[in-house]
Parts: C-alpha cells; sequence; structure tokens
C-alpha cells in the first residue's frame, strides 16, 4: 500500500497546467458521431456472428446438433466448446464464454454461428438442435446457501473455513476481516442497533453494447477490435482460450461507450475468435441490449446483517458484519471486497467482517465501480445512520468521533497513510447544502464511502515529435477522460502548452502489458508512468541542448518548455526551445522519447461524503430527489471537469441502485426486465444538478498528488439515499431498491403499526 | 414481406383484406417497427396508411374534433383550439415516450396496439371517444373503449382499419385530465393512468363524468362507479373518497416486474382523486 514518497509538494504550489479544464480531445468526434466505436469497424469480407443462448437457467447439455444449420447457404461456422482450448489459464472464463456439460443460467452461450448476414445467422440459430436435461435452479443468494439447494458445481467445497466440508456447496469462499474482539465491544455499548438489509443485482448500464471483429489469418496472425477497458487483458484471455500466442494476436481498443467495470472482462471476443479461424473470414459480433442484461456481467446480490454498538458519548465500540453476496454461476462475487470496506470509514478498536461468495443460476458477474464496497457500506451506514438518531447527535459528529485518520488501524488490516475522510466530513458538514430548510415528506440523509483504488502494470510511450509537439501512447483505454489528463500532465512537466500534446490509446503491439483500466488506476499509474517518461524525455533534451552548446549536460535545466544554462558560468546561450531541440534532433542523436514501465504501488484510498434530500410522496411512494452534494477528496485534481464528472457519474449509477434498478427473476428463473424500459436507470429529468466539492489532500505515492476516483463515488450513495428517504417516510427502509411499491408497503405497514 | 403505401383507406382495407398471410396496418411504427425488430412478429404484409390524406389532419366537425388515425401525437400537441377542449386527452399522447416518439407516434396506433398500459386511451375511454372505422363491409362507428379485447388483441374484423377518432362537442364547463404513475419521470410505461372527463353545472356540481383506468387491468376500463361516485357532488372530501374507492374496486391487475396488485389497487385510487382535481379546476370548478 506504502508506495515511495513521489509527491513533491513544492511542485504543486505553481501549477500552470494541472488543474484547468481544456476542452477534451475526443469531444469533437464523438458530437459529431465520427469517434468509432465497438460496432462501427467493419472489416472486408467479413461474416456476421450470433450466439445461440440456452433458455434455461439450469441443464445439462446432452448433446449439440448443428447438422440443419451448417447446411443452410450462408451460414460458414458453428463453434461449441469443444472450439476452444480445454486446458484454458482460467476454466471458470473458458466455461462461461461457452457451456461446456451444463447450462448454468438462462442467456448462457452454448454454440454460435458466423453467416454472411444478420438474418442468415440468426435463422441458423434456430436450426441448432440441443437437447437438454433441465435441472433445478436457484437464482436468490440465501435459498442458493441452503443445505437442500440445487447444486451447481460438484467441485465446489467451500475455502476459507477450518476443515473442507464434506458436501460440495454453492458457496465457494468465506472470507473474514477485522480485529479486537467485538462480543467485548458490544459488552460496553449502551445501545446496540442490528438489522438485516438486502440489495438487488444491478447491470453497469453502459450504453454501448459488447462488440467485436476479429480476423484470424490462414497463417494464425489475428487481430481483433474490441470495445473493452483492457485489451492487453483481453488479448492474454483470449489468447489462452484460442491456444495461441500472445504474440500472435493484436488487440485495438475502440472508442469505448461505458464500461463502469462490466469491459474487464471477456464474453463475445473469443467466440468471433473463434469463429473467424474456422470459417477463415473475419467475423463482427455484436450484442443485443437483451444479450448485455442476460450474459454479460452485472454485480451481486446481497443478503447481509450489521450489528453496531455506540456508547452515548457517540464512541463506536464495536461494529460487526455478515455478508452474503451472489456473483452468479462462477466464483467471485466481491463478498471479501465488501467485508474489506464495510468498516473502512471507521476507527474501531474491535471490528469483524464476514462474508461468503455464493453462486446461482445468473450471468457471472463482473465489476462495477468499486466491487463489493456499495452492499456493505449501505448496511453499516444505514445503522449508525439510526444509531445517530438514537444518541441524538448529529450524523456528522457521529462520524468525525470515530472516522478513519492518518495512521488509523484499517477495519481490514493495514494502516492508513495520508487520507482525506475527515476533510470530506468536514467539508460537507459545513456545506451550505448541509444547513438548508426541509419541507412536510421531506428527508436528509448522509453517509460516507470508501475505495481502495490501484496501481498495476503499466507501460506508456512518449515522443517528442521533429516539430517539437508530443504523441503519448498509452495502454489504458479511456473510460473517464484519461487522455486529457495525460496531456495536462505531460504538458506541465515538460512546460509546454496542453495543445501541443497529444495522447492516443496504443494496440497492444505497440507497448509493454498494461493493467486494464480498473480500480481507478489509470490516471494515478498510467500518468505517473508519463510524468517520468516526460522527465526522462527533459533529461535527454537538455543532453542535446549541452551537446550543441558544449557544455556539460549538468550545466543545463529544464524550463518554460526550453533547455537554458544554469547560468553565466556556463555559457551566454539563449535559451533552445522544445521545437529547435526537436527540429535538429537528427544531428544530435536522433528522435528523442522517454518511457516508462513499472508495477505501480501506491495508489492512495479514497474516501467520499454525500449528501442527499428527497420526498417521498406519501401516497403512492414515489421518490423525488431534491438536491445531492458530492464531497469526495481526489488528491489532486488534473481535468476538475473529469473529476466532478466522475463525482456525478457513480451518484447517479447509486442514485438508480438504491432507487428503481434491479434485475428481477421470475419462479422459472428467467431475467423478466431486459430491457432499458423494465431495468429502470435513472432518465436525466429526474435527477437535480448532482453538486460537487472536490477535497484535495495529495497522495504521497504520486508526483502530482492524485489518487483514483473513479469508483468511490457509487459507494456512500446507497445508504445516503436509504437514509433520506427513510427520514422522509418516516420508517427505515432495509431492502434496496426502493421501489415505490416497498415504499408504500412501509409507510403502510407503519401506519398500521401506529394504529 | 411486403410494403404498401395506398392513397385511400378503402385500398389499404382491399389489401389488408387479401393478405392471406400476417398482415399489419403502420403508422408512426413506434410500437410496430419495436415488435418487428424484436422478433416478435413477422409479418407478410404492411400496409402504411401515412400516404392517406383523409387520415393526416385534424378536423373540427359539429363543434368536435376529427383526429386523423395517422396525426402525430406531436401534431395534436401543436393544435390550439384541440389543447383547450380536450387538454387531458392531448396530455395523455404527449405523454408517449419522448419529443422524438412524439413525433411518429398516433393515438390510434396506442389504440390499436391494444397495449393495457396505453397512455391516450384513458382519456379518450373518459372522454367517450368514437373511432370510425373502415372495412372490406364499409363504414362503422364503434366507441373507443369496445376496441381492445385484451393485451395485444383488438375487437377490429380482418381487413378493418380506424380511419379518425371523434371526441365530441364540448359542453360550457367542462374540464379534463389525464395522470400516470411511473417510478422515473419519463421514458417509461404507466403502472397505473387514470382519464377523467367531467362537465359541471353554473353552480359547480358536476352533471357528466366519465373515469377511463389504465394499465390495472388486461384492457383499458370504463369505470362508470367511478363516475357515479362524483356526479351531483362537487367533488367534496366524500366524493373523492367514493371515486378512489370505485377506482380501486375497478382494478383487476397482476403482480409483475413493474407494480404489484396491491400497489395498482392503492394508486389507482390516489391517481383518480388527483386527475378529477385536475380536471374539476380545469372545468372551472372551484
Ligand atoms: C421509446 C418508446 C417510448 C414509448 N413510450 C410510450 C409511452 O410512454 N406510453 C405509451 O402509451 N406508449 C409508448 N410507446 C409505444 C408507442 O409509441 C405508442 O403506443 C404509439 O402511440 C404507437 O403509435 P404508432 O403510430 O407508432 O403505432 P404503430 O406502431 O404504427 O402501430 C401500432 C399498432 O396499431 C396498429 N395500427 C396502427 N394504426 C392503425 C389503424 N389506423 N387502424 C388499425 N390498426 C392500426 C398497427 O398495426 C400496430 O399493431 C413508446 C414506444 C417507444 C419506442
Amino acid at each position: 500500500m506504502a508506495g515511495n514518497q513521489e509527491f513533491d509538494a513544492d511542485r504543486a504550489q505553481d501549477f500552470r497546467v494541472v488543474g484547468t479544464r481544456p476542452a477534451r480531445p475526443d469531444g469533437m468526434d464523438k458530437v459529431t458521431g465520427k469517434a468509432r466505436f465497438g460496432a462501427d469497424m467493419n472489416m472486408p469480407g467479413q461474416l456476421i456472428g450470433k450466439i445461440l443462448r440456452s433458455p434455461h437457467p439450469h441443464a445439462r447439455i446432452k448433446s449439440i446438433d448443428a447438422s440443419e444449420a451448417l447446411a443452410m447457404p450462408g451460414v460458414k461456422a458453428v463453434v461449441t466448446a469443444e472450439d476452444f482450448n480445454a486446458d484454458a489459464k482460467d476454466r471458470d472464463v473458458l466455461t462461461n464464454i461457452m457451456a461446456r456439460d451444463k447450462a448454468l443460467y438462462e442467456g448462457h452461450a452454448v454454440a454460435a454461428v458466423a453467416a454472411t448476414s444478420r438474418i442468415k445467422a440468426q435463422q441458423a440459430l434456430k436450426r441448432i438442435k440441443v437437447n437438454y436435461e433441465i435441472l433445478p435452479h436457484v437464482t436468490d443468494v440465501d435459498a442458493a446457501m441452503q443445505p437442500d439447494a440445487p447444486i451447481l458445481h460438484d467441485d465446489m467445497f467451500t475455502q476459507g473455513l477450518d476443515e473442507k466440508p464434506a458436501k460440495p456447496s454453492n458457496i465457494n469462499a468465506r472470507h473474514e476481516f477485522g480485529h479486537g474482539d467485538v462480543e467485548k465491544g458490544f459488552a460496553q455499548a449502551d445501545i446496540v442497533i442490528e438489522r438485516d438489509f438486502k440489495t438487488a443485482a444491478t447491470h453497469q448500464g453502459y450504453i454501448e453494447p459488447h462488440a467485436c471483429v476479429a480476423n484470424v489469418g490462414a497463417d494464425g496472425m489475428s487481430e481483433l477490435w474490441v470495445c473493452t477497458q483492457g485489451h492487453f487483458h483481453v488479448r492474454s484471455q483470449c489468447a489462452s482460450l484460442l491456444g495461441m500466442d500472445v504474440s500472435r494476436l493484436r488487440v485495438t481498443a475502440s472508442e469505448i461507450g461505458g464500461g463502469f467495470g462490466g469491459k474487464t472482462t471477456v464474453f463475445i471476443e473469443p467466440v468471433a475468435l473463434a469463429l473467424s479461424r474456422k470459417a477463415g473470414r473475419p467475423v463482427k459480433l455484436v450484442m443485443t441490449r437483451e444479450e448485455v442484461f442476460k450474459a454479460s456481467g452485472p454485480t451481486a446480490s446481497s443478503s447481509m446483517r450489521v450489528k453496531i454498538g455506540v456508547k452515548k458519548d457517540g464512541t463506536i465500540t464495536a461494529g460487526e458484519a455478515s455478508l452474503n453476496y451472489q456473483g452468479g454461476a462462477f466464483p467471485g462475487a466481491p463478498a471479501d471486497f465488501g467485508a474489506m470496506s464495510a468498516f473502512a470509514c471507521y476507527d474501531l478498536e474491535n471490528v469483524k467482517a464476514v462474508a461468503f461468495d455464493v453462486v446461482t443460476n445468473r450471468p457471472k458477474g463482473a465489476a462495477y465501480r468499486a466491487p463489493g464496497a456499495p452492499m456493505s457500506v449501505f448496511a453499516v451506514e444505514s445503522v449508525v445512520d439510526e444509531l445517530a438518531k438514537e444518541i441524538g447527535m448529529d450524523p456528522f459528529d457521529l462520524r468525525l468521533k470515530n472516522a478513519a485518520r492518518d495512521g488509523s488501524k484499517s477495519s481490514y488490516g493495514p494502516k492508513f497513510g495520508k487520507i482525506g475522510l475527515v476533510a470530506c466530513l468536514e467539508a460537507a458538514k459545513a456545506h451550505p447544502h448541509y444547513a438548508a430548510p426541509l419541507g412536510p415528506n421531506q428527508g436528509r440523509g448522509v453517509a460516507s464511502g470508501f475505495w481502495f483504488n490501484f496501481g498495476g502494470e503499466t507501460c506508456s510511450n512518449l515522443n517528442v515529435n521533429e516539430d517539437g509537439t508530443i504523441t503519448l501512447a498509452v495502454g489504458t483505454p479511456d473510460i473517464g477522460g484519461s487522455r486529457a489528463s495525460m496531456c495536462i500532465m505531460v504538458a506541465e512537466e515538460l512546460e509546454v502548452p496542453y495543445e501541443r500534446v497529444r495522447a492516443i490509446v496504443a494496440d497492444t503491439s505497440a507497448l509493454g502489458f498494461n493493467d486494464t483500466t480498473e480500480g481507478s488506476r489509470v490516471t494515478f499509474s498510467s500518468g505517473m508512468a508519463l510524468i517520468k517518461a516526460a522527465r526522462k524525455a527533459k533529461e535527454e533534451m537538455c543532453k542535446r541542448a549541452a551537446m550543441m552548446w558544449d557544455i556539460p549536460a549538468e550545466a543545463v535545466y529544464w524550463a518554460e518548455g526550453a533547455a537554458h544554462p544554469s547560468g553565466p558560468n556556463a555559457g551566454d546561450f539563449e535559451p533552445m526551445t522544445i521545437e529547435e531541440i526537436a527540429g535538429s534532433a537528427a544531428k544530435t542523436g536522433g528522435p528523442i522519447a522517454g518511457h516508462h514501465e513499472y508495477n505501480a504501488d501506491g495508489a492512495g484510498v479514497s474516501f467520499g461524503t454525500h449528501i442527499v434530500d428527497t420526498e417521498v410522496d406519501p401516497e403512492t411512494g414515489y421518490v423525488k430527489i431534491l438536491r445531492y452534494t458530492v464531497v469526495q477528496d481526489a488528491g489532486k485534481a488534473i481535468h476538475p471537469d473529469y473529476v466532478e464528472g466522475q463525482f456525478q457519474g457513480g451518484a447517479v449509477q447509486g442514485i438508480g441502485w438504491a432507487l428503481n434498478e434491479e434485475y428481477i427473476y421470475g419462479e422459472d428463473g428467467r431475467l423478466q426486465n431486459a430491457t432499458f424500459l423494465d431495468y429502470r436507470l435513472p432518465v436525466a429529468s429526474d435527477l437535480p444538478m448532482i453538486d460537487t466539492v472536490i477535497v484535495e489532500v495529495p497522495n504521497p505515492g504520486h508526483p502530482y498528488g492524485v489518487r483514483g476516483v473513479g469508483e468511490t463515488g457509487i459507494v456512500p450513495p446507497l445508504a445516503a439515499l436509504a437514509n433520506s428517504v427513510s427520514a422522509a417516510a418516516g420508517v427505515r427502509l432495509t431492502d434496496l431498491p426502493m421501489s415505490p411499491p416497498k415504499v408504500l408497503k412501509a409507510i403502510g405497514a407503519t401506519k398500521l403499526a401506529a394504529e | 414481406m411486403r410494403y404498401e403505401a395506398p392513397g385511400t383507406i378503402e385500398e389499404a382495407a382491399t389489401l389488408l383484406a387479401r393478405e392471406s398471410g400476417i398482415a399489419r396496418v403502420l403508422a408512426g411504427g413506434t410500437d410496430l417497427l419495436v415488435q418487428l425488430r424484436a422478433g416478435m412478429i413477422e409479418p407478410d404484409l404492411v400496409v402504411d396508411v401515412k400516404r392517406i390524406p383523409a387520415m393526416m389532419d385534424i378536423v373540427e366537425e359539429n363543434g368536435g374534433f376529427r383526429i386523423g388515425a395517422g396525426v402525430s401525437c406531436a401534431r395534436m400537441g401543436e393544435h390550439a383550439a384541440l389543447v383547450a377542449a380536450w387538454p387531458g386527452v392531448v396530455e395523455g399522447a404527449e405523454l408517449i415516450g419522448s419529443t422524438q416518439v412524439q413525433g411518429r407516434a398516433t393515438m390510434t396506433g396506442n389504440l390499436c396496439n391494444c397495449g393495457p398500459a396505453a397512455d391516450s386511451v384513458p382519456g379518450l375511454v373518459a372522454a367517450k371517444a368514437v373511432a370510425t372505422v373502415v372495412g372490406p363491409e364499409g363504414r362503422r362507428e364503434i366507441l373507443v373503449k369496445d376496441i381492445p379485447a385484451g393485451p395485444g388483441k383488438s375487437n377490429l374484423k380482418k381487413g378493418e382499419i380506424v380511419e379518425s377518432i371523434f371526441l365530441p362537442k364540448r359542453p360550457e364547463r367542462s374540464g379534463d385530465a389525464y395522470l400516470r404513475f411511473i417510478p422515473r419521470t419519463e421514458m417509461d410505461i404507466a403502472v397505473v393512468g387514470v382519464g377523467v372527463s367531467l362537465t359541471l353545472d353554473a353552480d359547480g356540481t358536476i352533471t357528466e363524468a366519465g373515469v377511463g383506468l389504465g394499465a390495472v387491468a388486461p384492457t383499458v376500463l370504463d369505470v362508470e362507479d367511478a363516475a357515479k361516485a362524483i356526479i351531483g357532488s362537487k367533488l367534496d372530501e366524500a366524493a373523492l373518497e367514493k371515486l378512489a374507492a370505485a377506482a380501486s374496486a375497478a382494478c383487476n391487475p397482476i403482480n409483475d416486474k413493474r407494480g404489484t396488485i396491491e400497489f395498482r389497487v392503492d394508486v389507482a385510487g390516489v391517481l383518480a382523486k388527483r386527475a378529477a382535481k385536475i380536471a374539476y379546476k380545469r372545468a372551472g370548478g372551484k
């Protein structure tokens, strides 16, 4: 966690470009429709791929007969599980992208077709005969944990127990975090509150469906154009799933219409490659929205119990959480992250969080912004809210009294370094929003949240062009404005105008391995790599100037985009600009470049605090959001527009999760609402302007103090909304989403209880 | 699939009647094209009615309004006299989808698609609107409320096309309103929809009323008991409670992803009261 001390406080005093808001480099293409997204690529002679999906939530695949489909005119290839490398490294992904013995959820891929048109491919799907033996299914997390539940995997024996269980179950793993003695802590408390909570599974809801075009050449040299958050990861996954050398596959990331964690793995990409390999032609595969809902990677649903004890003076004496997360048909529900994040905002003597990672007959979950944290934090922050009311303490004061601070032992183990939670809480408490009056049926809720943030493997290049402009090659797809931030940081470091720098996302053959754009890592790690690359280029340019001046390189320094002699003793030369140095590079040793590759360490954790006002219609349960304020620590906002955009986007996704978004399953184990009509994302008119406050507590691990900001913003809203709606409705809501029927029922129930 | 765009309704009716396979009328296409793309239907013949001039206008007739079946919802909203006379009917039509969708969508398409939650239909039912239908056997008139037979099923006979919808002349001191409940603010489907139309006498007593309820039964309902509950009243609390009770009692909803039975029943009553209050005010009542 503790990276190198990279932050330079003096340097941060006089940033010139960092902190400004230049126009986004991808904006013009995006608003004029020229930007090329996943489905905008076409290759000569391409076929269209379509995937046959299981209509059953759980079924044994007894046989697949594709002979009739293959005999249809225009049908060029059919693939099934047999067409993939059975020894692939990641067995779960192998089985998820194409069912092997069993279909494990409705929508699980069973076979795929490539044909000369979409219609032909669709017709061919209908002619593939799959013989299923239907098995009992389970989609609810609590039901899946029952001893008599239908078992998905015969070889799943719960990990993390003292002894290996005798029987397989749907519980993949138990995780535990914490320290101290919670029983002792509860005994010291004046008030203990224990509550049960539930959250529904939600989808990242990116507007662009998964799309790719694959081309496997006759010599095995392959290319893949794909909409993804991590093309290097796509390359390694696909190479392994198809049994090919990594060097034979070149992956190019398209522009991306949203990802939010959902595009960090593969679904259709290996299928397109397998079809192309078999058909000998390029194959384009694009998911429909229904496929996105049923067969990409939504987030976990949860069932949780949280217990917290507090003294009358507001000291929290103990906190305990038990979390059950289901993450679909394969291991990997972010239960461990949920347990680690649950109490991260508090400095506690006694804390314990236990989490179970459970499988059910639902699509395999993928990451979704701060995976696992929003749910557990919803439960904890709801109980903290109730405790504050119970002891008559301001909810911010209660949080401040127990807040994690610099050096606190975190609830998940390590000690925190420099953190900004207290700064966020204080800024939120002082914000005019918190003092604004409320009307009837209105309520205010506050909550905090946390996310770890990540560094990871990074490799970036910087080239000084012959006219002194600069091109950056970055290996992390730009999903949140990172190209602009990269240009800003390099312009800052080289002291050149922002407009002179251009960043592109390079394909996998141009750079060394880069981890995916995830974990709020890009501005931190690709940014730091480019700052270091710029420093190397600066050093080289000073050398070149020294060479031309014929003085020692040490006697040259860089300022204002030019090399300067360090003083009259060094020589009486006019500064030599980057343009001049670049223009004469041929005479001084050739092209000038900088690069940096490392496994980035020291990503600072980020905290945030949200305030929301809602009004509840007591006759319909409708919730209107009146006002919303996000306060979050960014370390340093390189491009404040984008930082605010991340805060707002996280808040809005959290609002959707809290109020109306949910995966609804029928008794038949099928998803009932695989459309944007019935999967209710918030629409623009549902929302007020989301106000933002950027707190800047520099991260010591980054030269400019950057912390990732992409994920923390989705952590507090579930709890903030629940606290606000509970206050407005006069009844505690513990089951998300708080859709109108649930709110109305809760209001009705309390009315009856009061009578 | 064949596509035809005849110039008269008689030709259109003949084409439809003669087709032995699946035939569909195409108005705005905002339901039909969605169903086509989703693979829900695969028609053999599609007859576009937007080239039939007689179906593309709003005409004042005997003090009422005849709205051609091809008229978009957006054009209804631009017709000042129609908006003044029937604000509730127009607000139902203007709740459909978004500005873009309203530029194409028609009220007749909304009606003939026979969705239980169709937003423009409760207002038409409350208004006792009449549709003119042309078919192989000529022209006939039918109450709007009698067109839907069930979800996705209509009472129109093979080859029949709705030509227009007629809203009768308004007595003085009349008003109407439509309200729907959705969990969001737009781009959603009604969980409950209520249209109320009423006429007052000089001292503000309701003399005539109609109440249409959507999304709470297989078809949009004409709730006579709800209308009776307020006729003869000045929409006092007691009348409103009776109205709500009658509206709730008429509901025959299902539990589904969009709402529970109890929620729909409760909210139908709540919205009926709220819509009645708006209609009453629009009629000049105090
Ligand atoms: C994004 C979106 C949002 C929507 N939101 C709403 C909403 O909020 N509320 C709502 O109620 N609906 C909504 N809809 C559904 C749709 O827009 C409406 O039902 C619309 O009024 C249909 O009208 P249309 O002219 O487009 O019908 P079409 O699609 O052309 O036709 C619909 C059906 O009616 C039949 N039909 C059409 N005209 C005639 C005729 N003259 N005679 C006989 N049969 C005919 C057609 O054969 C077809 O079966 C939405 C649709 C979309 C795509």
